[in-house]
């Protein structure tokens, strides 16, 4: 069994937490001094050396990511927290800012001293109004005490933060959308080269970090590499937020090391499946990575494990489905939401993701075609690699892997006039 | 005009924030949408003027976020999330016994002008599902009764309080408040926390 892990969950169950003198009580902003104590670039290579790995899904190094940072161009560089939380199953960074909004708070001041940013911005949900509230609350406490503006702490280290809410789209969670949202743009991606390492916010360099992510940079400072390295494996290190839910019985947070047998998380913290059901499929990292089968449990849970089983880490977010789940309905479910965040950019995406929903809905309602599965397989293979970013991509996780593990079930909504499932149902409408 | 001059100078407060100007032009659109209940062809025009864009890049901005609402919306915003995890619970349920109440399609705003009804996709809460929101505060785990009482509540100009009200969660008191918060302007102004019923 591997035990639940408490560092980012540490201060969750104190209700006080969210305020900085109790947040100070619990050992919070102790990584200030220790950071301020080193040189920037020792600070990035102490990062590179613990071989944290971004938390937002793609799972790149951090301090790497770091070090791509263009030096000497004249232009300031800018840290950008992404929090705009906003993949299906995901909800470990809300929490986070409910309950601690602090840790990010301390997490930007070391990582942008370590960057080199004078000023950083958070890009928060603007759906989220708790952890909204909280947050804001949290940097204007930092104002108060010093530890935000001019000389942080007496270091002679300037930050300024700002907090800018997103309006409502998904797609912004990808970094080059985020950074032309941000911009005051539509938020569509851009073309990388060049990547905003080299040219991000105002064509400066610019790093996009997720929040789990920056707030797990003072436990490095903090507690060393031996010690993150001590929890999950050579190349998945450190801990991790798991959100679980769906048809389990106890939805929730969960922190493990890396590397967590995906059976312990499901089975075990979450508290297995509702009344007994069987386990029909789950994703490992929300909506967006294909899913995955009750022959999967014992994968574990990083981001080599996870590959090895045939999906991606993404960002640990678990929807388990039981067997009264109608797996046609899963996919016409996300694929309305793929089809409803597509930003238009490009035509793979934005015209495939809604071909794919309605022959979903003509499956669903007793209107399929014998050819209907083939159909949609080529149209996830018209769309997938041929999309401007990985939204499309994403949007093909679901079916291809539905269709490769459940084809029989899809072949069954045609020849027997619909969705065999009871009291499953299309959208009312509106999307 | 849409934005009043006190309104014009929190704009400029928000422009100071951003190393260009264009960037304040989200913030900018909460606060129209605070102060003229949406984003208006008018209000759309005085943005563009303000931060010397045109007006079709500025309605090319808020077309693009559901957030941004070109018909009035009702003084409290009722979002019930769609996407799997909560329909799993019986989402779908509650979206509809909420239409037929209000007797308004989604995207609705009942004939008082109080509530407004909307799906929309994941709110990051999938272990509270079925996630309902008024105003972006969370009610989690609501049966379609209790949602349908919920919302009889906000009819009568009653706000429950939210799943986390002890833990701090505080619902906003309209949907002009809101707007305002998300402007990032702070604590919303007296005048926008009482909110019109038709606004």
């Amino acid at each position: 069994m591997t035990e639940q892990v408490k560092v980012l969950t540490s201060r969750w169950d104190d209700a006080r937490a969210h305020e900085l003198d109790r947040y100070m009580e619990l050992d919070g902003y102790a990584s200030l001094d220790a950071a301020f104590a080193k040189a920037p670039e020792d600070l990035v290579q102490l990062v590179k050396d613990s071989g944290l790995r971004g938390r937002g899904g793609a799972g790149f190094p951090t301090g790497m990511k770091w070090g791509f940072l263009a030096k000497g161009t004249g232009k300031p560089t800018y840290l950008v927290v992404n929090a705009d939380e906003s993949e299906p199953g995901t909800f470990k960074d809300m929490e986070l800012l409910e309950r601690d909004p602090h840790a990010l708070v301390e997490g930007v001041i070391v990582s942008a001293y370590a960057i080199g940013c004078r000023t950083a911005f958070i890009y928060l949900r603007g759906e989220c109004g708790w952890a909204g509230r909280r947050l804001q609350a949290a940097i204007d406490a930092a104002y108060e005490r010093g530890l935000l503006g001019r000389d942080v702490k007496g270091s002679g280290f300037d930050l300024d933060v700002v907090l800018h809410r997103g309006a409502g789209a998904y797609i912004c969670g990808e970094e080059t959308a985020l950074l032309s949202s941000l911009e005051g743009q539509r938020g569509q991606p851009k073309l990388r080269p060049p990547f905003p390492a080299v040219e991000g916010l105002y064509r400066a360099p610019t790093t996009v970090n997720n929040v789990e992510t920056i707030a797990t940079v003072p436990w490095i400072v903090t507690k060393g590499v031996d010690w993150f390295r001590s929890m999950g494996s050579d190349k998945s290190p450190g801990p991790k937020l798991f959100s679980v839910s769906g048809d389990v019985r106890n939805p929730g947070n969960f922190e493990f090391p890396l590397g967590v047998p995906a059976r312990e998380v499901i089975m075990g913290a979450a508290g297995g499946m509702l009344e007994d059901k069987a386990l029909k499929a789950w994703t490992p990292g929300g909506s967006s990575t294909p899913m995955l089968t009750g022959d999967h449990l014992d994968a574990p849970m990083d981001f080599e494990g996870i590959q090895a089983a045939g999906s991606l880490l993404g960002t640990a977010a678990v929807i388990v489905m039981s067997e009264d789940v109608c797996i046609v309905n899963a996919c016409l479910n996300f694929t309305e939401f793929y089809a409803h965040e597509s930003c238009g950019k490009c035509a793979p995406c934005r015209e495939g993701t809604d071909w794919m929903r309605k022959i979903l809905v003509r499956l669903e309602t007793g209107q399929g075609r014998e050819d209907d599965m083939d159909t949609l397989k080529d149209i996830c293979d018209a769309i997938f690699g041929r999309s401007f970013c990985a939204l499309g991509d994403g949007a093909t996780s679901p079916i291809v892997s539905a269709l490769q593990f459940f084809r029989d079930e899809f072949s069954e909504h045609v020849s027997g006039g619909g969705c065999p499932f009871p009291g499953t149902r299309v959208a009312v409408g509106a999307h | 005009m849409p934005l009043s001059e006190q309104s014009l100078a929190h704009a400029e407060e928000l422009v100071a924030r951003y190393p260009q100007r264009r960037s304040a032009l989200l913030p900018i659109l909460f606060l129209l949408q605070a102060e003229d209940g949406y984003v208006s062809p008018a209000g759309v025009a005085q943005v563009a003027d303000l931060l010397g864009l045109t007006r079709a890049e500025v309605g090319a901005v808020a077309t693009f976020y559901t957030m941004f609402r070109r018909r009035p919306v009702g003084k409290y915003l009722v979002s019930v999330c769609k996407t799997l995890s909560c329909q799993l619970r019986g989402s779908r349920e509650i979206a509809e016994a909420l239409t037929e109440r209000l007797g308004v399609p989604l995207g609705g705003t009942d004939q008082s002008g109080m509530v407004t009804v909307e799906e929309v996709e994941c709110l990051a809460a999938c272990d509270g599902a079925p996630v309902v929101q008024v105003n972006t505060e969370n009610y989690e785990r609501l049966s379609s009764q209790e949602a349908l009482q919920l919302v009889e509540a906000l009819l009568r100009d009653e706000v429950p309080p939210p799943t986390f009200a002890a833990d701090g969660s505080v619902t906003e008191p309209s949907t002009a408040a809101l707007h305002w918060r998300l402007a990032g302007l702070g604590e919303p102004p007296e005048q926008l926390t009482a909110g019109e019923g038709d606004r």
